[in-house]
This record gives C-alpha cells, structure tokens and sequence, in this order.
C-alpha cells in the first residue's frame, strides 16, 4: 500500500484512520494497478481540456478502490485508460506490469459500464457467453461458465429471457455476470448502479461486497455516491476537477472487511463519510 | 355493440341504455329504401315488391331474419366470439347478392335509388361488424378483418362497376379481371416467370448485395462513404424511363438489361441504409467489444451487423418495389415477346384492357407477397427490437 498522496493527509480529522492509527497490516499485497504522473489532454474547439493532470495512483491485489468525484473530474477517464479505452497523453500505467493494451488484449480485466450494455438479441445466458465466445471456449465450457456467474448473482432461472424482460438492476446483474465470467482478476467498474433506485441500489451493494469478499477479486469502482464509496471500499480516491487530479486517498480500515448494510449506522462509517465530503469540498471551491 | 352490459340497474334502465339507437337508424334507412324503386326493364320501373322484381322480398327477408338473429345470438358461442357478428355479416352479403340476382334478371340498375339506399345501409351494417370483429385479438383481427375490408372493396367495386354500366375499356369488373386472368393464366405465368423469376430475382440480389458490399468497404474506407452518398441522392433521382432504354442498347433485349436497370435503382437504398445500420452501434456497446480485446472481423459480426439488421430490412422492402417496377419500365424498351412490361404495352394497343388488367393484378400481387415475405423474416430475425416487440 502507498501512503496517501493527498494535501490533507495530516489533517486532525483525519488522523484516526490513517494508516499509523489503524492496527498492524499483514505484508503488503502486490501491486495490480500502479499510474505515475498520468495526464490526459482533450484537445477541443476552443482550448484543450486537461481531464487528467499527474494522477499517481497505486492498486493492490484485494483492495477495493472507489474513485469518487464530481462529474467532470476525470474519474471514469481514469478508469477508461486503465481499461485501455483511452491513451494518456503522457504518464504509464502498469497492469499486472503490463501495458493497458497488452492487458486488455489478454483480457486480464472485467469491465462493467454506467449502463448494462446487453445486446438485445441476445438471450440473457448468451449475453454472458458474449465475451466467452470470442475468446474461444468450447461450448460446454461457456454453458459452465454462464450459468455459475448468473447463478453467483442471482439469477439463476432467467437464461432464456432477453435483456428488455427484465428489470433495470437484474440488468446490470447480467452485465456484472458477462464481466465476471471472464474471470478476471481485476473488475473495474464505471458507476454500474447510477441509473438505479436507492433501494435496488443498496441490495446491489451488498451483493457487491458479498461478491467481493468471496472471490478476492481486486476492484476499482467509480461512484459519485459518498455512501455509497464508503460502504464498499477498502480505500476512496477523492478526486476534484478542473484539472482532474487526486485530492485525498483515505483508507477504511477502520471498517471490517466483511460488511452489512447496518455499518452505515456506526459512527466509524459517519467519520470516514465526513472525510470524504471534506475532500469534495476542496475540490468544489475552486469553483467559486 | 352487441348488448349492453347485464350490470346496468333494470328499474333505471331507460330508452336510451335499452335501444341500439345506431340499428334503428339503419332499420328508418332500410324502410325509406323500400319506398324507392330498385331499377328499370324494359322503361317500366320495377319496385321492390310484384312479380317484375324477381326474388327481393326474399333477400330482404334473409337480410332481417339474419340481423334479427345476429342481434339477439349471446355474446359467445363454444369457441366462436360474437357468432352475431358473422350471422350479420351472412346478412350483408346476401344484400350484397340482391344486385347481382336482379342483373340476372334483366333489371337496369343505373336509376333503382331504392337499391342503392339499401346497399348503403348494408354497407353501414358491415362497418359495425367490422367495428366489432377488430375487437376479437388473434387471427380475426389481424387476417380476417383485413381480408374481410378486401372483399368488401371488390365487392362494391363489382356491384358498382356493372350496376351502372362501366365500360370495361375503363374499369373491367372484378370478375370480368379473374376471367381474363383464368383464359391467359400460360401466357400470364410465362411473363411472370421471364420479368419476375428471371429479371427481378437476379437484378435485386445483384443490386442488394453490391449495395451491401460497397457499404461494408466504404465503412472502412471513409473517403468511399463521402463520395458515394452524395451520388446516392443523384441516382435516386434518376428517372426509369431515362436509364431504362439506354440499358437495353448497352445489354440488349433480354434479362440482362432489365437487371441493369434494377441494380443502378436498388444499389443506393442498400448503401445508403447498410451505412446508416453499420453506424447504429452505441459508443458503449463498441467499447465492450473493445474490452474483450475484439478486432474488426468480430465486432462487426457480433454487434454491428446485427444491430444494423432494422436498417438493412428496410433497404430490402424498399427495394423490392423498386425492382418490380424498374423491371416492368425496362420491358417497355425491348424485350423477347414475353415479359410483365411487354404484355402490357402491346394489350393496351390491341385495347385487351382485360390482360393489362390482369397483369396489374399479378404485379401487385407478385410485389405485395415479396414485400410481406420480407416483411416477415423482418419479424423472425429482428423480434428483439423495440419497434417489433410486443406485436
């Protein structure tokens, strides 16, 4: 784990959940994610919109990273360049010491979209095989595959139905499916519960974590929903936009690993939650 | 329409909720009608009543016997919804006979206003029960009620044609079409075969899979796509009956100028509409392909082309009417004596309006059935897409 980079990492609020409060960690995990000095230039019309400026950023094997932010501060572009679905202007990342493209063209990761993305013509079951079939397997083993990660989250009985028969969060049960059938050790995630109301949201959240913690995948999470960050994660990257960098990187360890929708009530949650939004603050007032 | 509902309070039933106001409309027409005559013979008026009107009085009584029946049958019978409606419908093609007996017996129609007002009133009782059979879901709805409208249009057409005296060298009637069809159905079917399977047949998959060929390059090849749409909007406007005689001197008399004809009107609204559907893929949708590590091959096989399949079916339907008429057009240019187009340029100098006639009934059904055929698969291969969804 890398110490966070942020301006406020002393701050008195702060301090009883840094890393020196928290107690005795086992050995640090490898790295699967390491960004250093990463920028991203738009060029447009008028004046070129930087929407990365020198983001460093270290991921280990296990954690689950939720990059919060406003709309606009680079967070889903972060995650896109990781995924290799943009090029940095300058900077490198390094995938399990890969380049992004070597990863994606290895299909090391999973990647789950802000909307399901399912194909309409295609069965739910087909929908997950999607993936499976172009890279290869046999037939058998992407009927294997399908019905373990429908089974996994929870939508077992549902195979033959088509994406438009079901509901909006069932949906984006399926594309979190169709990304976990690949077996990826590394599943990044793009606000996959934006469009999705409180209430479905918060199940999916359990689930998530659930998830999580059964498979030990490392996961990396864009969110603009504090409770949502905090509840899931291990650490929250805040970021502020205009240029898009990275304010503060709080760590949860003051949160067990194995979480209930009832944490949210403890003031441990309240705190890391306070820390957060003091972050967002930051970052809003340049604005004014 | 049948009946009112058994919930309505019978101490409050009033005229109004009692009575089918609409039928005793119709009954005030009918009587009205029978005040007037039904035709001429002879230059005596013939009534509806007396020996000179044949069997009348006996459709009218079937026409009341049936609406009475209609009317008072329950509302379902075994498996049968609404049996009154089909006894009605008995009833107004038995008033739809009336004409045709009294033609039979001689009787002048052209100034019988009596049988008219009835014909009128028949066709009113029709709407009603088609109101009422368009209400039934399944097969009554979607085939029965339109091929009920279809025959309810040849049939008017028929009574109205020969009830005042048409000349066939304007408007033939019904019958007079299918017994022209019936005596030329060899050398019908010999030009069906030389325009329809021999010309349309190979100048629209030509046409259609070049289109769909040259878009898939110019999607890849973007300089293609700028300068190929603009000719897209020249070629469209291209007139038949300019391209057609200059084919026939470039590929002479047979098929082969006709199929030249088709492809130059069939070969853009396939380009313009496969380009159209090879742009339909959402950003997002592209970028998990991408995810997936998929090249250019792959992509366009499992997202792309499907999601194109709308816009592709669309160039296809409007294409199939292109070729049948491009077909027809070319034909009057030069052709081996056979051919859609040929029979009806020569029939119409000979004044055999009968064969042209029919040929337009074989065209329109050859272009009507393609078009359906098409329209089908559409609905087998695209039933995932919202505007299929559902029906």
């Amino acid at each position: 784990m890398t110490s966070p980079t942020s301006p406020d990492a002393t701050s008195p609020d702060s301090r009883p959940f840094d890393s020196q409060g928290a107690a005795p960690r086992p050995a640090p995990a490898p790295t699967v994610v390491e960004a250093r000095k990463l920028s991203l230039v738009y060029p447009t019309a008028d004046r070129p919109v930087t929407a990365l400026s020198e983001v460093d950023l270290t991921i280990a094997r296990g954690d689950f990273v939720s990059l919060i932010g406003p709309s606009g501060c680079g967070k889903t572009t972060l995650l896109r360049v990781i995924a290799d679905l943009e090029r940095p202007t300058s900077g490198a990342v390094a995938i399990e010491g890969m380049t992004p493209e070597q990863a994606r063209l290895k299909r090391l990761y999973g990647y789950v979209f802000q909307a399901p993305a399912l194909y309409p013509w295609r069965t739910v079951e087909r929908n997950v095989m999607l993936p499976l079939e172009i890279m290869g397997l046999a037939k058998a083993e992407r009927h294997a595959r399908a019905r373990e990660q429908l089974e996994r989250v929870g939508l077992s009985g549902f195979e033959r139905k088509f994406p438009w028969q079901l509901s909006g969060g069932m949906q984006q049960r399926v594309s979190i499916a169709r990304a976990l059938a690949l077996q990826p050790d590394l599943l990044l995630m793009d606000e996959p519960f934006g469009a999705l109301d409180e209430i479905t949201r918060d199940h999916l959240n359990l689930h998530l974590t659930q998830l999580w913690r059964a498979t030990g995948k490392t996961c990396v999470f864009v969110t603009h929903s504090i409770a949502e960050a905090v509840f899931l994660s291990t650490r929250i990257v805040v970021m502020s936009p205009r240029p898009g960098r990275i304010l503060d990187v709080i760590d949860c360890d003051a949160l067990p690993r194995e979480r209930t929708l009832d944490i949210r009530e403890t003031p441990e949650f309240a705190a890391i939650a306070h820390r957060v939004r003091e972050g967002l603050k930051e970052g809003h007032s340049y604005d004014d | 329409m049948s009946g009112h509902p058994a919930t309505v309070d019978p101490y409050r039933t009033t005229l109004r909720t009692a009575a089918d106001w609409g039928l005793v409309a119709l009954a005030l027409l009918a009587l009205a009608a029978l005040m007037l005559p039904l035709g001429t013979r002879d230059g005596a008026v013939v009534g509806w009543f007396g020996g000179a009107s044949g069997a009348a009085p006996l459709f009218l009584i079937g026409v009341v016997l049936a609406v009475i029946a209609g009317r008072s049958a329950p509302r379902r019978l075994a498996a049968i919804q609404y049996p009154g409606a089909w006894v009605e419908l008995a009833g107004v093609a038995l008033a739809l006979l009336l004409p045709l007996h009294l033609m039979n017996e001689g009787v002048d129609l052209s100034a019988g206003w009596g049988l008219w007002l009835f014909l009128v009133v028949a066709t009113l009782l029709l709407w009603r029960v088609m109101g009422t059979l368009a209400g039934v879901p399944g097969w009554t709805r979607s085939v029965l009620v339109p091929g009920l409208f279809g025959l309810g249009l040849l049939a008017g057409w028929e009574v109205l044609v020969r009830g005042f005296g048409v000349p066939a060298i304007l408007l033939p009637a019904p019958s007079r079409i299918a017994a022209a069809l019936a005596a030329n159905a060899p050398v019908l079917w010999d030009d069906f075969r030389q325009t329809v399977l021999v010309s349309v047949l190979r100048g629209y998959v030509m046409g259609c899979g070049a289109g769909f060929a040259v878009a898939i390059l110019a999607d890849r090849v973007p300089f293609l796509a700028r300068g190929l749409l603009p000719l897209g909007n020249l070629a469209s406007a291209i007139p038949v009956v300019g391209i057609a005689p200059i084919m026939v001197m470039w590929f002479g008399f047979d098929w082969q100028s006709k199929a030249a004809v088709i492809v130059v009107m069939t070969f853009f609204p396939m380009l313009v509409n496969t380009l159209a559907g090879l742009g339909n893929s959402e950003r997002i949708q592209l970028d998990l392909m991408r995810s997936y590590g998929a090249g250019y091959g792959r992509t366009l096989v499992k997202l792309r082309l499907p999601n194109a399949l709308p816009f592709l079916f669309n160039g296809l339907k409007i294409n199939s009417t292109l070729a049948l008429i491009g077909a027809i057009v070319a034909e009057f240019f030069g052709t081996p004596v056979v051919g859609m187009g040929f029979r009806i340029s020569t029939e119409v100098a000979r004044m055999n309006l009968d064969i042209v006639w029919a040929t337009i009934a074989v065209a329109a059904l050859t272009g009507s059935g393609f078009y359906g055929g098409l329209a089908l698969l559409e609905r087998l291969t695209t039933a995932w897409h919202p505007s299929m969804r559902g029906r």
